[in-house]
């Protein structure tokens, strides 16, 4: 077994509005800060022990799938990385 | 007929849910949620408040408790479970209705009476009320705004499974009467089962005549009567 950081991103999907995202926006515009856009997303960083890489991406997918995303408004991504 | 009105830590509205009933005549009581499902359960309410503090999303913690599989295998049976303010979060993050529950497009926590449309007055929770009637409940919520796919959003108008919708005092359906940006206006919606519903006002705080300016919401909890 080897041990692994699993990073999960969970983000809204395009074309879903994020009124968090907005209300940073002008805040940081407030602050004087140019920029054209923002985005916000959760990560998740979960350790797990696995025979491979391959093995503690599709737990970590499962996790998303099952709990840290919810698909109807989100998508997400998983990054395996050796701990 | 004992209704079940399912407690999780951070609800908050289950004692209101319980008097309301009992105020139409309806035996409720409150249950633990780690006590499970009575076995005679003949009625789930999941109440609103915020279920593990909101972590995650807004009902996401809830919604993987284990009493949530009885309460689907309970609603799969018929028996007739809604689903309000946290609850309705709690039922779409369990799948027991389709779409999503998420931050209001004010990016505001919304606490104010709002007019529903009746869109459906041939289910158990709306037989009291005509179709196209407007009446009057209250929201509470930081995230209300219904979210769903194109493709769901198109079934779900499809298979006639809107129950309620913002709109003003005349019963339009406009951008202005939605007070937190859902998809379509959409306030509460059928699960597969009409005995399935989920909403996010709140009818238990427009039910006792004594609180104030509305008792618009008791039809909805005469379904358990």
């Amino acid at each position: 077994m080897t041990a692994y950081t699993a990073t999960v991103t969970v983000r809204l999907k395009r074309g879903v509005l994020d009124p968090e995202a907005e209300t940073t926006q002008q805040a940081l515009e407030r602050l004087g800060f140019e920029l054209s856009d923002l985005r916000s997303a959760d990560r998740f960083e979960v350790d797990l022990d696995a025979t491979d890489a391959d093995e503690a991406a599709d737990r970590a997918d499962e996790m998303a799938e099952r709990l840290l995303a919810n698909p109807t408004i989100h998508d997400y991504d998983v990054a395996v990385a050796e701990r | 007929m004992t209704v079940s009105v399912v407690q999780f830590g951070g609800s908050n509205c289950d004692r209101d849910a319980v008097r309301a009933l009992e105020h139409l005549g309806i035996d409720a009581e409150r249950v633990w949620h780690e006590d499970g499902l009575p076995e005679d359960a003949d009625g789930i309410v999941l109440p609103g408040g915020f279920s593990y503090g909101d972590y995650l999303r807004a009902g996401a913690m809830a919604a993987r408790a284990p009493i949530m599989a009885d309460v689907r295998a309970a609603a799969e049976e018929g028996v007739p479970v809604i689903g309000v303010c946290n609850g309705a979060q709690i039922g779409s993050e369990s799948g027991l209705t389709s779409g999503a529950f998420t931050t209001n497009a004010s990016a505001r926590f919304q606490c104010e009476p709002v007019h529903l449309r009746v869109e459906r007055a041939d289910t158990p929770w709306t037989a009291a009320y005509d179709e196209g009637e407007v009446i009057e409940v209250p929201i509470a919520h930081g995230e209300g705004r219904f979210e769903i796919s194109e493709a769901s959003h198109a079934d779900l108008v499809a298979d006639d499974r809107v129950l309620f919708r913002y709109c003003d005092a005349d019963g339009n359906a406009t951008d202005a009467a939605n007070p937190n940006g859902s998809t379509d206006n959409v306030a509460g919606v059928l699960g597969e089962r009409e005995s399935v519903a989920v909403l996010m006002p709140h009818p238990e705080r427009a039910t006792l005549p004594d609180l104030g300016r509305s008792t618009d919401g008791a039809g909805i909890l005469e379904a358990f009567a």
